[in-house]
């Protein structure tokens, strides 16, 4: 499939059309519940942390610290990219298998299109804006951390910010980063397969989206052992 | 499942191929599109093979075919203007003014002029139908390849859409070739011919000949219906 993706190439006029539009559609439609997500687990990963540190000897500056590294490491990258697996993967996959269902991807091939090309590639290009929403949903992970640790009373604003910086190693955010790349272009490419490929009528296409959402997080989570194991240990 | 098939389109006619459902009309139309290879055989655009067209040879090709599908196959994320728009958008270097009157010619040709701001969802399916039509011919094609065109539609529509289809193809010069199992349309229609049975061409001629015709085949697919066996028994009682 990715050879047809990145074969002959759309019009470009018509591509960057069909690139925006999937950035508006994939991305900026999502940034709402990751926005949401993100405050409220980040909240909570704080909360859980401060109510188990029960030894006065461990210094309160651990909740930011377990905040951040939790937020940074696997909750925004990871997590998040569970859920856009449900939300974007399945409206790639159900978007695609509608246009095959109702011939409307034989209609491209008909008319010379590379239909891979120009259904699947502005999607691709789209997802590459991914680490954008991943950047937001960091921020808002830990602001929502510093919400619940500081007005729940269990740290000050200063135990708070001096633990948000305590041991930061910058290549985190690089590992992070380098991981949400590889998420985007999986989460572009494995629902798209299991839209263009499917078969069938209007109750297949249900069923496509829900396999492509199970084969999507398995290679997510797949991907991101191995991603951690090379770079991290 | 085709089997020693030998048949030419007419330019400017209306060629049918009819046959039951599993005869093989979806497959030979779609060995014509380039869709499926087939195993053996040729087929020639013009006189010049299909299979010995380069990619950039059938990409041009594609350009001067038109596509009429069955269930209209128009882009759901797109208009009815932004549909017609689309062959001229992907293939041609025209100013958006250009294209949108060309487009508005040929939905105005359709009978549609006024409902470019609709989206397909919001038009009935023989407007869908027309629109497809629109988008088939927008770019001027020299071949229209039409399934099953009047599938889904009452008949007041469909002999419209049958209509529609035989002008453009006088008017413009066109290779139409259409696919369907509806006797109505071969009826009004069928200037040429095909019958397919079991992937076999088991007779061709015209429109008259199909009714005079004697092969066992064809006279049974002709009256299984029950309309056109009662006009065959009036015509032979005389009445």
């Amino acid at each position: 499939m990715l050879k047809g993706v990145f074969g002959r190439m759309t019009k470009a006029s018509v591509l960057r059309n069909l690139i925006l539009k999937e950035i508006n559609d994939l991305i900026m439609g999502s940034m709402g519940i990751v926005a949401f997500l993100s405050f409220f687990i980040g909240a909570v990963v704080a909360i859980q942390t401060a109510l188990n540190l029960t030894n006065p000897l461990i210094p309160k500056t651990l909740v930011a610290y377990a905040a951040r590294q939790s937020v940074i490491l696997e909750f925004s990258p990871t997590f998040i990219s569970i859920i856009m697996a449900g939300k974007v993967g399945s409206f790639i996959t159900s978007s695609i298998g509608s246009m095959r269902v109702t011939e409307q991807i034989d209609a491209l091939e008909v008319m010379g299109i590379n239909s891979k090309n120009y259904l699947i590639f502005p999607k691709i290009i789209a997802m590459f804006t991914y680490p954008f929403v991943i950047c937001i949903s960091m921020f808002l992970g830990i602001a929502g951390a510093y919400t619940a640790a500081v007005l729940g009373g269990f740290v000050t604003s200063d135990q708070f910010i001096t633990g948000l910086q305590d041991e930061f190693i910058p290549f985190h955010l690089t590992y992070a980063f380098l991981k949400t790349i590889l998420f985007a272009f999986i989460l572009a490419t494995v629902p798209a397969y299991h839209g263009y490929y499917m078969k069938g009528g209007a109750l297949e296409v249900g069923e496509a989206a829900t396999t492509s959402f199970v084969w999507t997080s398995v290679v997510l989570i797949v991907t991101n052992y191995l991603v951690t194991q090379l770079l991290l240990s | 499942m085709l089997k020693g098939i030998d048949y030419t389109f007419e330019r400017g006619k209306t060629n049918l191929i009819i046959g039951q459902s599993g005869s093989g009309k979806s497959v030979f139309l779609k060995c014509m599109l380039g869709l499926f290879k087939p195993d053996k055989g040729t087929i020639a655009y013009d006189g010049k093979p299909f299979s010995s067209f380069s990619d950039e040879e059938q990409r041009e090709l594609r350009k001067e075919i038109g596509m009429l599908f069955q269930g209209g196959a128009l882009f759901d994320s797109m208009n009815v203007e932004q549909n017609v728009m689309f062959p001229l958008r992907m293939f041609t270097n025209q100013r958006k003014s250009e294209m949108l009157s060309r487009v508005h010619e040929v939905l105005e040709r359709v009978n549609l002029e006024g409902t470019g701001d609709k989206m397909p969802s919001e038009i009935s399916g023989g407007m869908q139908k027309r629109v497809a039509i629109a988008r088939a011919i927008v770019n001027k094609p020299k071949y229209l390849f039409c399934d099953e065109p009047n599938s889904g539609l009452d008949p007041k529509t469909a002999t419209v859409i049958d209509n529609l289809i035989q002008e453009l193809t006088h008017e413009n010069d066109i290779t139409t070739v259409l696919i369907t199992h509806d006797m109505n349309s071969v009826l009004e229609i069928g200037e040429r011919i095909a019958f397919l049975k079991d992937g076999v061409l088991a007779w061709k001629g015209t429109k008259n000949e199909i009714f005079q015709t004697e092969d066992e085949a064809v006279t049974d697919f002709v009256y299984s219906s029950d309309l056109f066996q009662k006009v065959r028994d009036a015509q032979q009682k005389g009445m």
